[in-house]
């Protein structure tokens, strides 16, 4: 990726801005705190690059807006928080089920209902485990600063268009609203995004049969079929589209896990658990799906036990639980409602369970 | 014009054979648009949205490119797909059941914006593919599955009258109620759905055409009946004529 130089900018804008240069034209969006800044941005920046915004009555009419534009092939996005997630879940259903590209942003807030506009990782599960109706999967990115955002939005897009899949940019009010330096790719020429005309809807122009896209069949047997033929794209995206990050692993008997934020923020946990002597490292999934569960087990052998922590009840914690599959104990500490753990009560808890 | 030439199946079909039941307006007012589209010759950039019920396959009989929205939600992928391509043509077709109960907001707020598509809206009174339940179109003391006493107003409410919600809107360019019971209807039909088009080929706004059309099947009445009863019931209840015209003379 060709860089810039680095500019001081807030999160949510950042996202917005990698957007564009990833050759995103189209977003339709909804006002909700903590990321009505992105929405706002693309309302200012979109019509500067001829691109289309549009303010949607609802997140359930934003999703299949999306719906119908990523039909055309053209890449198409939308941002969100917890409750207007929760909304657009019946499109996310059908674009999955469509096997349509095009990318979600939710930054994450305290919930359930209403809860609070406080940073939370509580979507875990709905953003890794389904959310919507039906046997499906998203490839979910967890990143855990504005320059890792700005990077996975722009392959979010990539892995989108590559597989015909939606992308979720799951991240939190934290990353959202801090302002960090970063520097931006260069602008995509449009003109060599990838060529989707075998099945977009663009109009037959009386040269081809028509092109038919949609998410069902009444007949079992065929959608059976569908279904397997799209675990099958499912089993390729778990084996080529891990992303983890390693940090001090190398003699690590305590293996901290967390993502996003908190992922960010077990480092230095981990750095002054080191200087306390004790050999700490963290694994940091940054898909969240496909989840590195390999890669996390490989450390089974020299850890004495897992540490996972996250601005939740413990949803993750089930995947690493999974990664561990039994051969060490896995510790879980974790706030909810938006109260983000502070790197000295983390740390004071890992002491506590040695 | 000769027989044959006045018969022929339009271009705009694909020739797959309908699944709907005999008497059911679906089929001719699909005839109907498919005429239009070729007339207008607008065939090669139409991309239609078809909806959940009955003519949740309707995409698959016309020769055109489609795809089929979540239940009422049409209006919002059109919108989508539209914004996307401005230079092709959109249409929607809506049961009441799918325009007028879950997808309320979607069909109001499209309209409101002048959303450049053409909405074809097909109001039998019931949900037919679910099998004759109450739809918000149900008249009063109409039997269905679920209104076995018939509709009460008391508890289930009035006939929403979606054409006379609609032009209320600003956005909306053109908007008739009609039926294709007899042939002048289906004259009369055919021009407002080409005033429709016009709406979003000239770029004045929003277009839809609410057809009143039969259900035999869960009507439990004949063909014959049904048209009848449509006229002497539903016609009643919501009256015909053009409620919204800035597009004015057409050829
Ligand atoms: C979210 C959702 N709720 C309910 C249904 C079930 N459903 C399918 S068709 C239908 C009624 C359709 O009636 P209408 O739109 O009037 O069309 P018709 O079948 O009469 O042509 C319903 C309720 C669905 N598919 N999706
Ligand atoms: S059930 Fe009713 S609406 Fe559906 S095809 Fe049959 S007659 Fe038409």
């Amino acid at each position: 990726m060709e860089k810039v130089e680095k500019v001081m900018v807030k999160g949510t804008e950042a996202i917005a801005e990698a957007a564009i240069r990833a050759g995103c034209r189209l977003y339709f969006g909804y006002p909700i705190t903590p990321q009505s800044e992105l929405t706002e941005y693309m309302a200012r920046r979109l019509p500067e690059v001829n691109g289309t915004f549009l303010q949607a009555e609802s997140e359930v009419a934003v999703a299949n807006m999306i719906y119908g534009a990523a039909c055309t092939g053209k890449r198409v996005m939308t941002s969100t928080s917890s409750p207007g997630y929760s909304l657009m879940q019946e499109g996310v259903s059908y674009i999955a089920g469509a096997e349509l590209p095009c990318v979600f942003v939710n930054v994450v807030r305290g919930g359930p209902g209403l809860g609070d506009i406080q940073p939370a990782q509580s979507d875990y599960f709905q953003a890794t485990k389904g959310g919507g109706h039906g046997d499906y999967k998203l490839i979910v990115y967890g990143p855990e600063s504005l320059q890792e955002a700005v990077e996975l939005t722009v392959r979010a897009f990539d892995v989108a268009d590559k597989y015909r899949i939606p992308v979720l940019l799951l991240t939190d009010g934290l990353l959202g609203q801090m302002m960090e330096p970063v520097s931006f790719p260069n602008f995509k020429n449009l003109n060599t995004l990838p060529d989707h005309s075998d099945w977009a809807l663009t109009g037959t122009n009386m040269q081809r049969e028509p092109h038919r896209v949609t998410s069902f069949d009444l007949d079992p047997v065929k959608l059976e079929k569908m279904n397997i033929q799209r675990h099958e794209k499912y089993k390729t995206i778990v084996k080529e589209e891990k992303l983890f990050e390693e940090y001090k692993l190398n003699d690590a008997e305590v293996v901290l896990v967390a993502y996003g934020t908190m992922g960010r923020i077990v480092k230095s946990v981990a750095d002054s658990a080191r200087e306390k002597g004790v050999k700490a490292g963290v694994f940091r999934p940054i898909s969240l799906w496909p989840f590195p569960y390999e890669e996390l087990s490989k450390y089974t052998e020299q850890a004495k036990f897992f540490f996972t922590v996250e601005m939740s009840s413990g949803q993750m914690v089930e995947d690493v639980r999974l990664a561990v599959n039994g051969r060490k104990p896995v510790e879980f500490y974790g706030r909810m409602g938006g109260v983000v753990p502070a790197p000295g009560e983390v740390l004071a808890k890992l002491m506590e369970i040695i | 014009m000769a027989y044959a030439e006045r018969f022929k199946t339009p271009t705009s079909l694909s020739g797959k054979e309908f699944t709907y039941c005999p008497g059911c307006s679906h089929g001719i007012v699909h005839r109907l648009i498919a005429e239009v589209i070729d007339e207008l010759e607008i065939q090669g950039k139409t991309i239609m949205v078809a909806p959940v019920g009955c003519s949740v396959f309707a995409y698959e009989f016309f020769d055109v490119d489609g795809t089929v929205a979540a239940h009422g939600r049409a209006p919002a992928v059109a919108t989508g797909l539209k914004r996307a391509r401005p230079d092709n043509v959109v249409f929607t077709y809506q049961g009441d059941g799918d325009l007028a109960a879950i997808g309320t907001a979607e069909i109001i707020h499209a309209a409101n914006r002048g959303e450049r598509i053409t909405t074809i809206f097909i109001n039998n009174a019931i949900y037919g593919m679910t099998g004759g339940q109450m739809a918000p179109t149900t008249l009063l003391g109409m039997k269905t599955t679920t209104t076995p006493y018939g509709r009460r107003e008391n508890i289930e409410g009035y006939p929403i009258h979606v054409s006379e919600v609609l032009k209320e809107l600003s956005g909306v360019a053109f908007l008739a109620r009609t039926k294709v019971i007899t042939p002048q209807d289906v004259i009369k039909t055919k021009k407002y759905l080409k005033k429709a088009f016009y709406a979003q080929l000239n770029n004045i706004g929003f277009g839809l055409v609410e057809v009143l059309s039969t259900c035999p099947t869960n009507w439990g009445l004949t063909p014959i009946e049904s048209m009848k009863w449509l006229e002497d019931n539903m016609v009643k209840e919501f009256p015909l004529g053009v409620y919204v015209d800035k597009v004015g003379n057409i050829r």
